[in-house]
């Protein structure tokens, strides 16, 4: 049995001046109030303090902060905007934060090939910003783009609402150098379209921090579309809205964004950012179409055609930009306007099939039901990315449990109509659980392995995204396998 | 057919007769890479659709399914595999396509078989069957070890079964040629490539650049072309896939490299194509190889000997430390060094 870890102020200052022999003393942050606001990420219902938090503004000094963590034996927690959504940056009790946030220049545009090399504290927006002059813009949109950074983005391999067309972060880099736990640089991808070897690039994408710290990323960056076209449209029932989904795609039509909201998150979405949304609608959908204007139009009547023949019973065209982007605010807005409407509310990230979409919603009403807490559903609809936001008040004793019970639930659900627990927001602290559900033990040793091949130690954002098989047994899922599974209930559908 | 758990039992025995193997798809491919060594495993036997829903955008087969067949099933609905995977004049396997990683004239803006593939099952070195990634377009959960499998040519585990997004086939889309020098036609490839235009193909060779793109593009791609620009049989682009051009059919040595599109000419010319937009050459009279690779790596590419002899050390050396990472990954998946070993590297 080894001892139980000293914490508090005596361990917090003797490690402050190991770290401030490495780092300039204003980089190395380890009283309460400086590290408070480090505590936890964008998922604010897990908090967590570190020991420190490193502030480096170079790679030779992130590269001494981890070979001093490797001799040590110390956790790493990396950490760039904060803005992540389970939890994958929240601090380790007995680890240091590295944030990389003052890595925050654009090294380079390269109109002519077509990328921007970028340092991993570059906010998302900020890319496409620096290639505008150029005509140039970096796809992926994650509705936080005006905060997270793209070492985040990597980290997380981040969607948004455009990734049906333009994919997602994976799709959309050439290249990333990242340190190892031993302070060595690899640079995995190139600057071609492929890399001798195994696919390192995309193994690191979506990695949450456990593999190596990104230290600099190559984008590829796309022409402007010429035009962008949305039309809003609403339906009786939520079943009508997914045939229209189905109906569009069948057609031939990848629409640049195409979303969905539920009533709930409609009305609340209206009252907060007057997008004219129709409140009284059951469900809405947000296609938008985009690319040269003849494309685009033909695109465009072709959608307007299948939302009618679909069942739509209002179609709207947005008539000029100001209006296409009201369209748009209230569905990116649909976080912060359901965060109004309940003092708390939890985000979900499942991915199912989509013609599974009607099924699911009836049985998430039947859980909202039985748990006793409203549900609002906002989904990525193009590419079958659900979030359902589950409103409760964590003043109130039992509710978070009882929020997260629920939200286990819905991504178990999703896990047995041949999904996954998580579409972009990664598992981080939060859905770790229900990873034990997605994966059979021999498929969770092996990211452990492949884990260990990185980082043998350990010490990278231990304990996140892959549960031990202890803590499977402890939880007590079992993983679900064709065609036995766990919720005999569907059978009714 | 679903030979499972055969092939399981194969695993396992030669795992425990450290009894290395060569994993056989359609075999269009055997000339690509180092020397396959080992035990001839064939694996075309294991073969199937299994599903496949048109407007899931997704299709699920077994690995040894016929590449033609499956790209046949998705023609009847109107739809395709974006990648545009070659056949080399072969019978390759789906497996195959995704193993190698290879991808045709579509690339830039289709994507390679990684960017296509949602997930596997595999059957790793020890004879277990595991499955990663899923069916479904966003999947963050867990490492992606799906898309690790792409470009492994079954290093790391035999792919069972593979998980594709599909898409629909374009409404129509027109090829123009024009003759011109390299130099020029880069030139143009970047214009072209800096207006959102609805490109499908974008190569230089044999004198002639052609373009291929949706024909809502015509009108912009011809202000951008000009008069001289023709309208081109579209079979160019199965043979600049399958390498039957003149330029693949001489028997010299055929390099091909990767490089950022805008690279300056790599080769004189008439001994380079320059395909992808720019970011995919293909090369002749490649004097020497490390003359060749020092300059590609000089601008942030690699290159690889594609057919020829000498294929010992046909890809890019991998730096030292990408080196030991390449082989704790595939200690990962196989031990004992039983699937492919020496196909992609010496020591994997």
């Amino acid at each position: 049995m080894s001892p139980p870890s000293p914490s508090g102020t005596s361990q917090r200052e003797r490690l402050a001046q190991e770290f401030a022999k490495l780092l300039p003393a204003e980089a190395v942050l380890y009283r309460e109030e400086a590290l408070r606001p480090y505590e936890c990420d964008g998922l604010s219902a897990y908090r967590e303090m570190p020991l420190l938090v490193l502030l480096p503004t170079e790679v030779s000094e992130v590269q001494a902060v981890l070979r001093h963590c490797q001799g040590q034996g110390i956790p790493v927690v990396a950490r760039g905007a904060g803005t992540g959504l389970s939890g994958g940056a929240l601090p380790h009790s007995d680890g240091i934060l590295l944030s990389l946030t003052r890595f925050n220049r654009i090294l380079d545009i390269d109109p002519l090939n077509r990328t921007a090399r970028v340092q991993p504290g570059v906010r998302n927006l900020a890319i496409s910003e620096a290639a505008r002059p150029h005509g140039l813009y970096y796809a992926p949109d994650p509705s936080s783009q005006i905060a997270c950074s793209i070492g985040g983005n990597v980290a997380e391999n981040a969607g948004g609402v455009h990734c049906l067309k333009y994919g997602l972060t994976v799709h959309n880099l050439l290249e990333v150098t990242f340190l190892t736990i031993e302070g060595e640089r690899v640079t995995v991808g190139s600057g071609g379209l492929d890399a001798p070897g195994f696919d390192l690039l995309a193994l690191m994408t979506g990695s949450e921090g456990m593999l190596g710290v990104v230290v600099e990323v190559l984008v590829k960056l796309l022409p402007i579309p010429q035009v962008a076209k949305v039309v809003l449209a609403a339906f009786d029932s939520v079943e009508q809205a997914g045939d229209a989904v189905a109906a569009i795609i069948a057609a031939g039509i990848i629409p640049a964004g195409l979303e969905m909201m539920d009533h709930l998150a409609i009305r609340a979405a209206e009252d907060f950012a007057h997008a004219g949304y129709p409140v009284d609608a059951a469900a809405i959908l947000l296609c938008e179409v985009d690319g040269n204007p003849a494309e685009a139009l033909q695109q465009l009547e072709q959608v307007e055609t299948l939302l009618a023949q679909s069942g739509a019973n209002a179609i709207r065209v947005a008539r000029d930009e100001a209006e296409r982007l009201r369209f748009w605010a209230g569905r990116k807005s649909a976080f912060p306007a359901v965060g109004r409407i309940s003092p708390d509310y939890y985000c979900m990230d499942g991915t199912i099939p989509r013609q599974h979409l009607s099924q699911v919603l009836g049985r998430i009403a039947e859980l909202s039901r039985e748990y006793g807490l409203r549900c609002a559903n906002v989904f990525h609809a193009g590419d079958g990315n659900l979030h359902p936001l589950i409103l409760y008040d964590a003043n109130r004793p039992g509710e978070l449990a009882k929020a997260e019970a629920f939200g286990g639930r819905i991504l178990e659900l999703c896990v047995a109509v041949g999904g996954t627990i998580t579409g972009e927001h990664g598992v981080g602290h939060e859905k770790i659980n229900q990873m034990c559900v997605q994966f059979t033990p021999a498929e969770l040793e092996t990211f452990h392995a492949v884990k260990a091949a990185f980082d043998p130690q350990g010490l990278l954002n231990p304990g996140k995204a892959i549960p031990t098989l202890a803590r499977c047994a402890e939880f007590g899922a079992m993983h679900v396998h064709q065609g036995q599974l766990r919720f005999p209930e569907l059978e009714r559908f | 057919m679903d030979l499972t758990a055969e092939l399981c039992d194969r695993i396992r025995a030669a795992q425990a007769q450290h009894q290395p193997l060569e994993l056989r798809g359609g075999g269009s491919k055997r000339f690509y890479g180092r020397p396959a060594t080992g035990h001839p495993l064939e694996l075309g036997g294991h073969r199937g659709i299994l599903s496949y829903q048109p407007t899931e955008l997704v299709v699920r087969a077994r690995a040894g399914t016929p590449l033609a067949e499956l790209e046949a099933a998705l023609a009847e609905r109107g739809q395709m595999l974006p990648f545009e995977p070659p056949y080399f004049g072969g019978e390759p396997t789906i497996g195959g396509a995704i193993a190698s990683g290879l991808a045709g004239p579509r690339r830039p803006w289709g994507g390679a078989p990684r960017d296509l593939l949602l997930g596997v099952r595999i059957l790793d070195g020890r004879g277990q069957v595991l499955g990663f990634g899923g069916q479904v377009m966003k999947n963050v959960a867990g490492y992606d070890l799906s898309r690790l499998m792409a470009g492994a040519m079954g290093t790391l585990g035999i792919l069972l079964e593979v998980s594709v997004k599909v898409l629909p086939k374009p409404p129509g889309e027109t090829t123009l040629a024009l003759t011109t020098d390299p130099r020029q036609a880069l030139a143009l490839m970047g214009t072209l490539q800096r207006q959102p235009l609805s490109l499908s193909g974008l190569c230089f060779a044999e004198g002639r650049l052609h373009v291929r793109a949706s024909d809502t593009s015509l009108e912009q791609l011809r202000a951008v072309l000009g008069p001289a620009a023709t309208e081109e049989d579209p079979d160019f682009w199965r043979r600049l896939r399958d390498q039957t051009l003149d330029f693949f059919t001489r028997t010299d040595t055929l390099w091909r490299a990767s490089v950022p599109a805008a690279t300056a000419p790599l080769a004189a010319d008439g001994d380079e194509i320059l395909d992808w937009g720019g970011a995919q050459r293909w090369l002749r009279g490649v004097g020497s190889r490390e003359n060749l690779r020092q300059t590609v790596q000089a601008v942030g590419g690699h290159a690889m000997m594609f057919r020829g002899p000498d294929r010992d050390q046909a890809l890019h050396p991998l730096a030292p430390a990408l080196a030991g990472l390449h082989q704790r990954i595939k200690a990962v998946f196989d031990p004992e060094r039983i699937l492919n070993p020496g196909r992609l590297y010496p020591d994997l």
